[in-house]
């Protein structure tokens, strides 16, 4: 595949080692000089100095034939212009584009940007993981926003701690995907698979019953 | 009619000057305080330190009500972005923007955003000054 990078940053430049090391066509646009230099040092001659969202930079590296479009710049605006131009003007397949502001995403979503990953929405959830008092953890947001990933922890004191699986429901439209025990590590959960405090509980749902749901696995 | 305004530089503040004059409301927003003492002396209208970007900021300048939507920052991709959500999560009925690169003006004009491009505006009346 010939993948378009924008932006050189720690982002783009560890993309486009991977995708580099997998065999695909890449080239990064940065607009910064040294940064630029650093990056054809370190990855070879697949660097293009150059602003992603100008339609002239973009006809020279080829976007036309680009396969994929990935804008991982740090500014919001500029991986939504690069998209755009990307897929407007070059009708590049698929794009995807890096946000910071969580809020953004609808308007990506609405104009048509393939994928967007929040790196703000990624780091809090891990941290929220960590905190000892957080009672149900949002991990992943599906496309569309109607159905998410969200994790829980059972505490000790849980209706549900020595119960099958099988012994209790969740809302509908939800279902158990992982149960990852403290010390029987991740299993994919069956009927039969019984619930131990401190086991963390993965599951898929639609937000509204978030509230059901921590219900369920949390109440006494 | 109801104006919003991001961006109080030069162009931002002398705009907003018109329009109040004009008669209209008008808020114009600056993420620098400073730049909104640009405004003129007899400005009526609403300054509000915030970006056109974010939420809050233009919940803050009630932008639901907005008629129009202009965006006169420096930045050519800031001024698309803040005009499209404008336009696409507010339902501004009409949103314009300040466009340096002409080759990108025809894309957004093409996506529903008005704009001018200042690149091409001055172009072309230092061409006429140059050949008159």
């Amino acid at each position: 595949m010939y993948i378009v990078v924008v932006g050189g940053g720690q982002v783009g430049y560890r993309l486009a080692k991977i995708l580099l090391s997998d065999g695909h066509e890449v080239l990064i646009l940065e607009e910064n000089p040294d940064r630029c230099e650093k990056l054809i040092e370190e990855l070879g001659s697949v660097v293009y100095r150059g602003d992603g969202c100008e339609v002239v930079t973009l006809e020279s590296v080829g976007t036309g034939r680009a396969d994929l479009f990935v804008a991982v710049a740090d500014r919001d605006e500029v991986n939504l212009a690069a998209c755009q131009v990307a897929k407007h003007r070059f009708n590049v397949p698929r794009t995807v584009a890096r946000i910071t502001d969580p809020a953004n995403e609808a308007i990506f979503e609405i104009l048509g940007v393939d994928v967007t990953v929040c790196s703000t929405q990624i780091i809090l959830s891990h941290i929220e993981q960590e905190l000892p008092s957080h009672p149900i953890i949002p991990l992943l947001k599906l496309k569309g926003g109607t159905l998410e990933v969200v994790e829980v922890k059972i505490p000790p004191g849980s209706r549900v701690v020595g119960k099958k699986l099988g012994d209790f429901s969740l809302p509908e439209g939800s279902a158990v995907l992982l149960v990852i025990g403290k010390n029987k590590g991740p299993q994919i959960p069956t009927k039969e698979t019984v619930i131990e405090a401190e086991d963390e509980v993965v599951a898929i749902t639609n937000p509204e019953n978030e509230e059901p749901i921590r219900a369920i696995l949390m109440g006494r | 009619m109801k104006v919003v305004i991001m961006g109080c530089g030069r162009v931002g503040a002398e705009l907003a000057g018109m329009l109040d004059a004009g008669g209209h409301r008008v808020v114009i927003m600056d993420t620098d305080a400073y730049s909104l003492r640009k405004l003129p002396a007899s400005f009526r209208g609403s300054p509000i330190v915030g970006s056109g970007l974010e939420e809050e900021d233009l919940k803050k300048a009630e932008i639901e009500d907005a008629d129009v939507f202009v965006s006169a920052t420096r930045g050519d991709n800031r001024n698309a972005m803040a005009c499209q959500i404008a336009k696409h999560i507010y339902h501004v009925p009409k949103v314009v923007a300040r466009i340096y690169d002409p080759m990108r003006e025809e894309m957004y004009h093409s996506l529903g955003i008005e704009s001018v491009s200042l690149t091409k505006v001055v172009a072309k009346l230092l061409k006429e000054k140059a050949e008159g």
